[in-house]
């Protein structure tokens, strides 16, 4: 497998420059001769479709929602970073690289990072072209935020919307394109095959979700912009219909997935509340600008929260990390709440949850002062709960939200399939081990306008691939072998449902590779999950038939690749023998219980190869080089 | 606190069932027992799809995703309401502790021409990217603008384009309306648009053509019930539909570009 990261030549500062200058341009009159399929239409997907069009290429854009204004883009909620330094507070681009670096606990690539913080300040000045509503000073001027983890205000926001709002604008780029007829645009219809001709990535299979016939499409280039990999664990505060088949369905075909047991987990989600429980729901981080986290001091206290004196209550991360206090990065927030509830101080009646509590800021701020800031959010949590929030604190614990593994990518984004591109979550980005906050959306806009725009002309103009249509024998032999999935998931005709398999899996995940990882829990995973796929191809009842509207056939295909992929998670956390960023191995932890990486061995993102059905992946290596951010011990105290 | 109450609810459930969007469709009746206060209207439902899987039935369709009120895609009229009885509340937002023991709920799907019934409650909405395709944007490509902050916007005027534009596209304006109007949800777009100087070069353009796509799509016309306005989720208020007519007027009949 070849991982040569193309990194381009020169000071880190000039290489996307010089790198732009050395790219062959496909000339003006020959991109609507190329056709590039875009599959998915979150912030990465539907930035890319749009500008892609803008640039003369005809493109043919799919997701499986009914609108491409649906993606699960739409739910992210604090915020985008961007070095504009319109603070004055001593941001640069050279910050925000640094912030990123080293908050991804030194795992991810720093000319690709470096990039990222170089495009942020144009991602701001697009999206107000759109007419994004930004929050605005009085003075007229963009409002800016600090944010989980950083210490300067760089975070532009929309509300608690932000995700919306800069979704919206970029599918009303993509709609504008659907109506100049440059894309034509295939809503509720599912990838569910890469075809690869010739060793080059020239198209997908997909089924069109409401009548269920399986067709194919053939292009020039595929980029997959398909979103994470979190419901891999069942309950996560991913979208319902969030999946890895795109993803783990293009690693059959030859793609290379890296460091797929990365997972970040969100410290401030609301608890999880019964059995039937079918997602968890994410209050912004942004929270944690005003709201202090504690839980009693002492085990077991079942007092109501207002009835504990301040001296009998442990705001333990002020307590443990004083500079950053309620701002440390979000693994180290989660994995303090699990320790707190593990050392049995949680809270509430399933005594997995810790307080946020705004009474203070309430004094400082005024009831209406915190309604302004995080109105929406309290009413959110009010409608779940049923609680106030504003009379008694929120009670909240870890949830999954963001993978940062995803398939491996080249410095042009592009996978270890010549011709297919990976953008935004899906791919194993820039975000290292640990993501910091406000920077999902900045990397799948970034990706989306500014990156991927240019890296897929080089590829265009310098493939020379003969064009193929859907009628080639490599789509017929595609279609073939996803209509036997499907008739083989319609005739097991079992008696548990999808939901039954999902949610066992989940709790496997979740207990063997969550929050804290050994050997022994991997070990185990690792035997149980194949033994919970056996079942499930035995076992299951999929209702209805193929050839409909059938929502049941749709989540067991995605399902039956979870079951896949997992056990591709725990494999990969179990042979990364070191903690980092969001991988904590329980056997390697500091004193105080930080995370302890070992450098010499695992400065590298680990890529898997397939190898074929009931054979082990291959692993490969990519190391990374730190020579601008020193490999250093994170340090939050 | 209310946290997890241990009492549970037993309800009689009369949900529409059509097979596609050519059959004819019927309410047929399920009784659902242990229904928790702290599910979510969506979580019951899950449990009764469960419960038919298991017994062999076909489960009910309805469209859902992100399952915390922002994505736009649950679409359900219950009791007659659209998103049910919760002021500014989806239908994945509500919680069964909005219900009472032995409630008889029923479930159905929007109602009107432009979004077809495509299977059970699950609806087409195409009929919205369309009219967002006709001119709800700002034509501007990739690349080609100036800094974020070289053009003032007042607080004022970016709050209120932001109470605009958190439309979510559910269509629940629709459902509610008497003449399935579709114009708090174009009156939205136009009234986000028309707030922040970004919108002012095609603000003319912009409402001809969206109404005129609102026309073409079948959308009844606005004759001020407000039912519109009461059953959004989001609260957009009904001044979008002002909004809309006086740009259209200003657009049309004073013909200004």
């Amino acid at each position: 497998m070849d991982l040569n990261a193309r990194i381009p030549e020169g000071p880190i500062a000039e290489k996307w420059d010089r790198h732009r200058f050395e790219m062959k341009l496909v000339n003006p009159a020959n991109k609507r001769k190329f056709t590039v399929i875009v599959v998915g239409t979150g912030l990465a997907g539907g930035a890319a479709a749009a500008t892609l069009a803008e640039l003369g290429y005809h493109v043919d854009c799919f997701c499986f929602q009914d609108s491409p204004r649906r993606a699960h883009s739409i739910a992210a909620q604090g915020g985008i970073n961007a070095a504009k330094n319109y603070q004055n507070d001593g941001d640069s681009i050279y910050r925000l690289f640094y912030d990123t670096v080293k908050g991804g606990d030194f795992r991810a690539r720093e000319a690709n990072v470096y990039r990222l913080a170089q495009v942020s300040v144009n991602i701001i000045d697009q999206c107000v072209a759109q007419g994004v509503p930004f929050a605005r000073e009085y003075g007229g001027t963009l409002s800016n935020r600090s944010f989980g983890g950083a210490q300067v205000s760089r975070t532009f926001y929309a509300r608690g919307q932000t995700g919306q709002q800069l979704l919206l604008g970029a599918y009303q780029a993509l709609e504008r394109q659907i109506g100049l007829g440059t894309v034509k645009m295939y809503p509720r219809t599912e990838m569910l095959d890469l075809v690869v001709i010739n060793g080059h990535a020239r198209g997908i299979v997909v089924r069109d979700l409401l009548t269920g016939e399986v067709r194919a499409h053939a292009a020039d280039a595929v980029v997959l912009a398909t979103g994470g990999y979190g419901n891999v664990f069942y309950l996560s505060t991913n979208a319902k219909g969030s999946n890895v088949t795109a993803t783990y369905r293009a690693y059959k075909r030859g793609a290379g997935f890296a460091n797929p047991c990365f997972t970040q987990i969100h410290p401030t989600c609301i608890p999880v509340s019964g059995h039937y429980q079918s997602k968890l729901t994410l209050m912004s981080e942004s929270l944690r600008n005003d709201g202090r986290v504690w839980v009693p001091k002492q085990k077991g206290d079942a007092r109501r929260p207002q009835d504990i004196p301040e001296d009998e209550r442990d705001y333990y991360l002020e307590r443990r990390y004083p500079s950053f206090g309620n701002l440390v990065p979000r693994d180290v927030a989660s994995r303090a709440a699990k320790q707190a509830c593990d050392e049995g101080r949680g809270v509430g009646p399933s005594k997995m949850a810790v307080y946020l509590d705004f009474a203070d800021a309430i004094k400082r701020l005024t009831q209406k002062g915190v309604a302004d800031r995080y109105g929406n959010l309290f009413e959110m949590y009010e409608r779940i709960t049923g609680e106030n929030p504003y009379a008694t604190p929120m009670r909240i614990y870890p949830a999954v939200h963001y993978t940062m593994g995803g398939l491996w990518v080249d410095y042009n984004l592009m996978s270890t399939v010549p011709g297919l591109h990976v953008i935004g979550e899906a791919n194993f980005s820039d975000h290292g081990a640990n993501r910091l906050g406000a920077s999902a959306l900045m990397q799948g806009l970034a990706d989306g306008y500014f990156i991927l725009p240019y890296t897929i002309g080089n590829y265009l103009a310098t493939a020379k691939q003969p064009k193929v249509s859907a009628d080639h024998p490599e789509f017929k032999r595609s279609i073939a072998e996803v209509n036997a999935q499907t008739s083989r998931l319609l005739s097991i005709n079992g008696k548990h449902s999808v939901d039954e398999f999902h949610r066992e899996l989940g709790l496997v995940m979740w207990d063997h590779c969550g929050m804290a990882r050994n050997e022994a829990g991997l070990k185990k995973a690792l035997g149980l999950i194949p033994e919970i796929r056996e079942r499930f191809w035995k076992e299951v009842r999929v209702p209805g038939v193929g050839a409909e509207f059938n929502q049941n056939l749709e989540k067991a295909g995605r399902v039956a690749d979870f079951l896949e992929f997992g056990e591709l998670m725990c494999l990969d956390a179990l042979t990364r023998d070191e903690s980092c960023g969001g991988h904590f191995r329980e056997e390697h932890q500091m004193d105080d219980g930080e995370a302890k990486r070992d450098d010499e061995r695992f400065a590298h993102a680990a890529v898997w190869e397939y190898k074929g059905p009931g054979q082990a992946p291959a692993l490969h290596k990519e190391q990374l080089e730190f020579e601008h951010v020193h490999l250093a011990t994170r340090v939050y105290t | 606190m209310s946290g997890s109450s241990a009492a549970t609810m037993k309800l009689t459930l009369r949900i529409w069932r059509q097979k596609d969007g050519k059959a004819a469709g019927k309410l047929e009746t399920y009784k659902l027992d242990a229904v928790s206060p702290d599910m979510s209207f969506l979580e019951m439902l899950d449990v009764l799809n469960e419960q038919l899987t298991k017994s062999g039935g076909d489960p009910v369709s309805f469209d859902h995703d992100c399952r915390e009120g922002i994505c736009g895609a649950c679409s359900m009229v219950i009791n007659g309401r659209p998103h049910g009885p919760r002021k500014a509340t989806t239908t994945c937002q509500l919680h069964m502790r909005s219900f009472k023991d032995g409630d008889t709920i029923t479930i159905e799907p929007w109602r009107a021409a432009p979004f077809p019934v495509i299977k059970d409650l699950s609806v087409s909405r195409s009929s919205f990217d369309r009219i967002i395709a006709a001119g709800g944007f700002v034509s501007i490509n990739t690349g080609s603008t100036v800094d974020g902050n070289a053009t003032p916007i007042g607080k004022t005027d970016a709050d209120e384009a932001m109470d605009y534009a958190q439309c979510i596209g559910c269509g629940a304006c629709v459902a509610a309306c008497p003449n399935a109007a579709a114009m708090l949800f174009t009156g939205a777009k136009v009234a986000h648009l028309v707030k922040l100087p970004q919108g002012q070069v095609e603000r003319s353009g912009r409402v001809r053509n969206m109404v005129a796509q609102m026309d073409l799509e079948g959308f009844g016309s606005c004759t001020n019930h407000g039912e519109c306005s009461e059953a959004c989720p989001k609260e957009i208020p009904f001044d979008a539909i002002v909004m809309l007519n006086r740009e259209y007027m200003r657009a049309t009949v004073a013909g200004k570009e």
